[in-house]
């Protein structure tokens, strides 16, 4: 069902034309019906349409606004259905398989969008068919609104043969046959073309017939599952907004026992009634089936958005979408404590997750190298459940040799005295402190990792403890045979 | 009398947070000095708050804290809230050093909070969360949400989740708060190992001198040297002169003291293995 966007003009003002810089001259590319009326078509030069009608209203085409202009009526049209396929740079496509009951049928479905698309100042053509391309040619060279069932070869005989939407030279070369109608190439034996044109023409033919399937590809993922509630009177209040996100929820969950299943990407869509949608998406790290858990989530998430949901004059369709499932078996009665706990301590992770966003709520996985800023790996705790890694642990009654803390970068600090020229500093200063040193251990030779920084150098690592007890890491880095005056840094310090 | 008080406080105690186990009230640091002064140990179900002697001992304090959330969290999971600003300042946390104190990182949900009132928020959340073992919290300086108030609510959430709340008071000072009890934490000269691998003057296992600022049991005022022990995963008592840091060597491996049969020994002896790189 292609929409043609026509900017509409009004009546008793001069004529609105739309142009484009082509090849060095201004040549217009869309019209106002006013424009059309007074004998104007695209691809006439300006200074020709000046010549015939003086007081031209003169914009130049801007294919940004356009194009956001498209996305805008496409995000509206997401009420009608899920499924909606771009058409750029002038249509849209929607897939209203099964939906069409809902509006009170497929005429009143067009009738009602057509309505809705005029009062937002769009004047638009809506073509219902049983294919896509069907309706999109009929939408742009046709004058039928509603295909029959199976009447899309008959339909389409009479379209011109732009209706293809073949190349240009394609074009012209079948029309120098004579043969100017859909209907003229569809008499014809179709080895006839492609041997000439290639199989794409015959492929087009017969997607244009509705004979041969063709390919959707919708602007957004299609959800597995979806429920929505549709208000005769918009709702803005927050706790009405909410009392039906929770019976949605509810619905859904019920729905999703019955396929043995739990969602885990949940997304809410709240389409205002002047064709604003907004869209809060939330994830689960574990199937979830829990209509009270998912409702949480959504409330965490609406209460921590930088800008609130603004109802506007109010939603007349909220829609809840699952964009992801996994299976779930049904739930057992008598799940041991230790799972239940489990669950519980991943749902905390998901609220934290929802809230903070999930790279602020963190796991911590084991790296197996030895450069020190990458033996661990922190890594969303929402998508990676609990597990039991093995991590290095120095033998019984040996002390710690890592830091519990470390700086990111290593920070240099000043060495006031040593006793040996290549040993451990007996005194440094570290942000403007002076640390005497009382024991010391080392050098921990870590070289770095060459396939990673080719430049960097090897660094020996020592344990300190100052007098106070203070226990630090510090390297020096670079070898102290080849440096003259090598420099030292701390990386972190000791419990 | 004394023990009379003694079970008249126990009787609040469970009162105050309906009926839990008495086996559960509180949780033993492993030291036996400090845990005969406590009464047992800190409770359970509290807020407690530790502060650092000055910046430069803020590792120790954080460290502290860490591991008092371990002998609490009894091997369950342990959620750490930490301002962005502490790890700027101090350093981010580096599991394999926490894996080398004993704590399995596997068990760490870390929060990287923006501000103060995001700690507090988070940090309530997790401890409304039961099967946790302990929450740790770690807002830098004295954000201004961090009243009475908002102490009081996470006192509140911990005894109704019968959880440790560790307060770390990173850069902070003290202000009027419903902690149960309030610690004042500075980095203390290590012992002497013996022998083994180690060079001689190798800093040893991680020392603390631990004050107690503030008791709502009425211990406050007294301070312990304590030393972690991996091995068990338990503070030890470190007596005499320990405090002074002048360099005396300290002998032998420390004495080895009895704590309440809390110990987890599984999670040390995971991998015998030192790793020094090359």
């Amino acid at each position: 069902m292609p929409i043609d966007l026509e900017r509409a003009g009004a009546r008793d003002r001069p004529p609105l034309v739309v142009v484009e810089k082509q090849k060095g001259a201004m040549r217009l590319v869309a019209l106002s019906r006013q424009a059309k009326r007074a004998g104007l078509a695209t691809g006439i030069s300006l200074a020709d349409a000046r010549a015939r009608i003086p007081d031209l209203r003169v914009e130049e085409i801007d294919h940004i606004a356009d194009a956001a202009l498209l996305d805008a009526v496409a995000d509206d049209c997401d009420r009608v259905t899920p499924i909606v396929m771009a058409d750029a740079p002038d249509g849209l496509t929607l897939d209203i398989t099964g939906c069409d009951h809902l509006f009170g049928g497929e005429a009143a479905l067009r009738l009602g969008l057509s309505r809705r698309l005029r009062r937002a100042g769009l004047h638009t053509r809506t073509v219902i068919a049983g294919a896509p391309d069907t309706a999109r040619a009929l939408a742009r060279f046709g004058h039928v609104a509603i295909v029959p069932p199976g009447g899309e070869a008959a339909v389409v005989r009479t379209l011109p043969i732009a209706a293809l939407g073949l190349a240009e030279k394609d074009r012209v070369a079948i029309s120098r046959a004579g043969l100017k109608t859909i209907g003229a190439l569809a008499d014809r034996p179709g080895q006839l073309f492609s041997s000439r044109f290639g199989e794409e023409m015959t492929h087009r033919l017969r997607r244009l017939q509705g004979l041969a399937p063709a390919p959707l590809t919708p602007r957004r993922s299609i959800p597995m599952l979806w429920l929505e509630r549709r208000f005769a009177e918009p709702i803005g209040r927050s706790e009405h907004v909410e009392a039906a996100l929770s019976e949605l929820a509810q619905e859904a969950c019920v729905r999703l026992g019955e396929r043995r299943e739990g969602g885990r990407v949940f997304e809410a869509c709240f389409f205002r009634t002047d064709g604003a949608v907004r869209r809060i998406l939330v994830e689960t790290g574990r199937p979830m089936r829990d209509h009270a858990i998912v409702l949480r989530l959504f409330r965490e998430r609406l209460d921590s958005l930088a800008d609130p949901i603004d109802p506007g004059f109010g939603f007349d369709l909220i829609r809840l979408s699952l964009l992801a499932t996994e299976a779930l078996a049904s739930l057992q009665s008598s799940l041991d404590g230790r799972a239940a706990e489990e669950d519980q301590v991943a749902d905390l992770a998901d609220r934290l997750s929802t809230r903070f966003g999930a790279e602020r709520v963190l796991r911590f996985a084991p790296e197996n190298t030895h450069d020190p800023a990458r033996a661990a790996r922190a890594v969303p705790a929402s998508l990676n459940p609990m597990t039991s890694a093995v991590w290095p642990v120095p033998g019984s009654g040996e002390p710690p040799l890592r830091p519990t803390q470390i700086f990111d970068p290593p920070q240099p600090i000043q060495i006031r005295l040593v006793e040996v020229p290549d040993g451990p500093p007996r005194r440094f200063s570290w942000r403007r402190k002076e640390f005497d040193v009382r024991r010391a251990e080392g050098p921990e030779r870590i070289a770095p990792e060459w396939w990673r920084a080719p430049d960097a150098v090897t660094r020996d690592y020592y344990r300190i403890e100052d007098v106070e007890g203070r226990r630090f890491w510090l390297f020096r880095a670079g070898d102290y045979a080849a440096e003259a005056n090598p420099a030292w840094y701390i990386h972190g310090v000791f419990a | 009398m004394k023990a009379e008080l003694e079970a008249l406080r126990e009787r609040v105690l469970r009162l105050e947070r309906g009926s839990s186990p008495v086996a559960d009230v509180r949780f033993s640091i492993g030291s036996p000095a400090i845990d005969a002064a406590l009464g047992g140990g800190l409770v359970r179900g509290a807020l407690h708050e530790v502060f650092a002697e000055g910046m430069a001992h803020e590792p120790a304090a954080a460290a502290f804290a860490i591991l008092l959330a371990l002998r609490a969290s009894g091997g369950k999971p342990i959620v750490w809230v930490r301002q962005d600003f502490v790890g700027l300042e101090m350093g981010e946390i580096h599991a394999p050093g926490l894996a080398e104190l004993g704590l399995s990182p596997d068990r760490l949900i870390m929060v990287r909070a923006r501000d103060g009132p995001s700690v507090l928020r988070a940090g309530e959340e997790a401890a409304r969360c039961p099967p946790l073992g302990a929450v740790l919290i770690e807002p830098w300086g004295n954000p201004k949400t961090l009243d009475l108030v908002a102490t009081r609510r996470l006192a509140l959430a911990a005894a109704r989740s019968n959880l440790p709340v560790l307060m770390v008071r990173a850069g902070g000072a003290p202000t009027p708060s419903a902690a149960a009890s309030r610690w004042s934490v500075r980095s203390a000269p290590s012992c002497q190992l013996s022998g083994r691998q180690m060079e001689a003057d190798a800093p040893g296992h991680p020392c603390f001198i631990a004050d107690l600022l503030r008791d709502r049991a009425g211990a406050a005022g007294r301070g312990w040297t304590v030393e972690w022990n991996r091995d068990r995963l338990a503070f030890t008592d470190i007596h005499s002169a320990g405090v002074s840091g002048n360099s005396a060597a300290f002998p032998g491996d420390l004495v080895p003291a009895a704590a309440g049969g809390q110990d987890h020994p599984a999670d040390a002896h995971r991998s015998g293995k030192s790793r020094r790189a090359g």
